[in-house]
């Protein structure tokens, strides 16, 4: 029995019609998926009232009916301590990400072939159901919101918005879209974070302006400025702190209660226990004044603090003022001033933290917008974006723009980068550009494409690389290459490269070096032709065999039946070739059993004649002429 | 209000008539009222509820149901648990004396129709014959 939903006026569907989309917030810390539901977005709760999903992925042990099973949530994350190297945390941190991107002795993994730390390929990580990467393990998280929002929902999802950070790269994103892909999930939209938090207040239907998007989350800053012009979002700059969140409001509070007790270094299990009081103190602060401190160590030490929120303040207060800086450099990169911003939306968990308002407040001259769940409001964004888009509203639809967070560009002689698309751009975007040939009579070109704003290759982030062949021999300088560079609304690039006098081109649709690296592509692909021409060989002796021994049955087949028709020589002669024959046909020469397939069969050709009359004769014998039906 | 229905089904030959002394009611269960009146602060526009009928689905009439911004000259106005509950008059010949509520079942939660002209339902409950 399927249940009904609330319509807007006249717009009810027909049934089976009805299009289910929701909008994901693929976090760092926490995962969530939200719909849009008799025209309010909620978000979707787990069987126990959850509506966050720790990003946590478990890889369990075989136990011996099911192989291959994960935990998701919850039960990964109880599992975390138990099981470091299975149990897989902030994977979207490796999001798009070789392992020369990270630093992975601060990790618990057993990462893949660190000493190819210089290939582009993505982080892989070895756990006991195999060499994962944060692609697959992103896609176990998807899979487990998908499946809460088919069983919430009734039916099945025609598709998905998921939020990214505004800052993700071309790798990132797409990483992002191959995890929702593993997942079975359609991807309506990649939707950045901060504006999918703009749509959920509604900003798109108020009026124009530039607004901040001040996102606290538990591991992670990032602040971003978008400007709202005839409905349309514009994201004007981003920055932020990848290692500044919550969590390090809970290690401040947690030296607090060292430094105040005086214990002795404890251990890990005590590490645990103190910070999860230290969160639970710094949740209580939100509401109240002072927050007691209450526990036993392992040594059997008694802890009893009272932390009010003056103190906590004041240990905080430098991490308060830590945010503040990339907001500066974020204004300052968007050429605004505060007395520009119109409104400021607070998005993350830690921005309930009374401090973080007073300080925001504080710095804007304006009251944040903090009535919406701070920890939902990018899913909540992202519901209502996808119920757009699914084609469930006909009112005239949010057209959301986003910009390019890095430089697009091409690799020049010396080693230089040549910034085609530059950063900020809006999309989708197409821009073209002109090169020439270096050498005189130089016949083929290199495109070498970059992502960064810095000046050498080395110092960009490697996208792709491709030739453009058969230029006509030229003077150096003569022939006329125009570069075109393409990124679709969704940030993903194709670049193409023609030489205008000759118009050979060459394009290349950039599936971000993430992945694979052209040499391992390149080498798939060799060996994938490798492969099919010993194939083919196989097939064609298989086919020759089968052939041959057919053939020598039904010359055995003959002798044996029709042997006085030949001479004693002919006899020979046949038994002699088809023995060598036989023989021949064992080994595994296709070219060779072919040919002498043939020989036999020439050779055969007077007996098979000789036992044709004899055939017709026995046929037509003590036959009269009017018998036959001719 | 009753003669007005009348005429308007009869003067629509489409419609089949149906036999029935009066008008009965439609009517929301209390919880389905209280999710409507969230529906419809949260909106932040509208004045009621609208149930409908209309001749798509497997298996002959579907349910529809919408926010209400503006009523028609046609259509009749129920009040239940305070919320107003506005049915056109063709519809109304279809699902007349139905109790709408609201149900969870398992993690999905959504609208019930419990509606006594039906005769016959598809699967899903999206559509009905009477």
């Amino acid at each position: 029995m399927a249940l009904l939903q609330i319509s807007e006026p006249g717009q009810s569907t027909a049934p089976h019609q009805h299009k289910l989309a929701v909008g994901i917030d693929l976090g760092t810390t926490n995962s969530l998926v939200a719909t849009v539901r008799s025209g309010q977005a909620t978000v979707l709760l787990d069987e126990d009232g959850h509506a966050l999903l720790p990003s946590v992925v478990r890889y369990l042990p075989d136990d011996g009916i099911a192989s291959n099973q994960v935990d998701v949530g919850y039960a990964a994350q109880a599992a975390q301590s138990l099981d470091p190297q299975n149990t897989i945390v902030s994977a979207k941190r490796f999001m798009g990400r070789g392992l020369k991107d990270i630093d992975i002795s601060q990790q618990p993994y057993q990462f893949l072939n660190s000493d190819a730390a210089e290939s582009k390929q993505l982080v892989q990580i070895h756990t006991r159901a195999g060499v994962k990467n944060a692609v697959d393990v992103s896609a176990e998280i998807l899979k487990s919101l998908k499946k809460r929002a088919e069983q919430s929902l009734g039916g099945e999802l025609v598709g998905a918005v998921i939020t990214v950070p505004a800052y993700f790269d071309d790798a990132q994103r797409q990483a992002t879209k191959d995890a929702a892909q593993l997942a079975g999930l359609n991807v309506l939209r990649l939707l950045n974070e901060p504006t999918a938090a703009a749509v959920a207040y509604g900003l798109d239907n108020g009026s124009e302006g530039t607004y901040v998007i001040y996102d606290l989350g538990g591991g992670t800053f990032d602040v971003s400025i978008l400007k709202l012009a005839k409905g349309v979002f514009e994201v004007l700059s981003t920055n932020g702190d990848s290692a500044l969140g919550g969590d390090d409001f809970d290690r401040r509070i947690f030296c607090w209660i060292l430094e105040q007790s005086k214990c002795a270094p404890v251990n890990a299990k005590d590490t645990r226990l103190l910070l999860t009081k230290a969160r639970e103190a710094k949740e209580w602060l939100t509401d109240h004044t002072n927050a007691q401190i209450t526990c036993k160590l392992s040594n059997g030490e008694l802890i009893d603090l009272t932390l009010s929120t003056k103190q906590f303040n004041e240990l905080t207060q430098t991490l308060v003022q830590k945010t503040l800086t990339p907001t500066k450099k974020a204004l300052r990169d968007a050429a605004l001033s505060i007395d520009d911003i119109k409104g400021v939306v607070m998005v993350g968990g830690a921005t309930r933290m009374p401090q973080i308002r007073l300080a925001v407040a504080d710095f804007f001259k304006q009251t944040p917008l903090t009535n919406l769940d701070p920890d939902k409001v990018v899913a909540l964004g992202a519901a209502i974006q996808a119920n757009t888009l699914a084609g469930n509203r006909s009112e005239q639809d949010l057209l959301l723009l986003d910009v390019i967070p890095l430089s697009l560009g091409l690799e020049t002689m010396g080693g230089l980068v040549e910034k085609v698309i530059p950063r900020n751009s809006t999309l989708p975007i197409a821009r073209a550009q002109e090169f020439t040939t270096f050498k005189d009579g130089q016949t083929a070109m290199s495109i070498h494409v970059l992502q960064g704003e810095r000046e050498l290759v080395t110092d960009c982030r490697s996208l792709a690389k491709f030739e453009l062949r058969g230029i006509p021999p030229m003077v150096a300088g003569a022939a006329r290459i125009r570069v075109t560079f393409t990124v679709d609304a969704d940030g993903l690039l194709s670049v193409s490269a023609r030489e205008i006098t000759s118009n050979v081109e060459a394009n290349i649709i950039v599936k971000p070096s993430y992945g694979l690296s052209d040499e391992q592509m390149l080498e798939m692909l060799k060996s994938s032709f490798g492969a099919a021409e010993s194939d083919k060989n196989a097939r064609m002796l298989n086919e020759a065999k089968v052939d041959a021994q057919s053939l020598t049955q039904a010359i055995r087949a003959a002798l044996q039946q029709d042997a006085h028709l030949l001479s004693g020589a002919e006899a020979e002669s046949i038994h002699t070739q088809l023995a060598a024959f036989e023989q021949l046909i064992l080994g595994d020469d296709a070219h060779a059993i072919h040919q002498a397939t043939e020989a036999l069969n020439t050779a055969t050709e007077n007996f098979a004649a000789k036992r044709m009359d004899a055939s017709v004769s026995r046929a037509l014998a003590g036959k009269s002429l009017e018998n036959l039906n001719l | 209000m009753y003669s007005r229905f009348a005429d308007l089904l009869i003067a629509d030959k489409s419609a089949p008539t149906i036999k029935r002394k009066s008008i009965m009611a439609i009517t929301l269960t209390q919880t389905a009222a209280n999710r409507v009146e969230k529906f419809l602060s949260n909106r932040g526009k509208g004045i009621g509820l609208r149930l409908g009928v209309k001749t798509t689905g497997c298996s002959g009439m579907a349910y529809t149901l919408e926010f209400v911004d503006d009523m028609q000259a046609e259509d009749t106005a129920f009040d239940s648990f305070g919320v107003k509950v506005i049915v056109d008059p063709k519809s109304l010949a279809y699902i007349d004396g139905t109790e709408l509520d609201f149900t969870k079942e398992g993690l999905n939660e959504g609208f019930k129709f419990n509606n006594p002209n039906v005769k016959d339902e598809c699967g899903c409950g999206e559509s009905f014959t009477v």
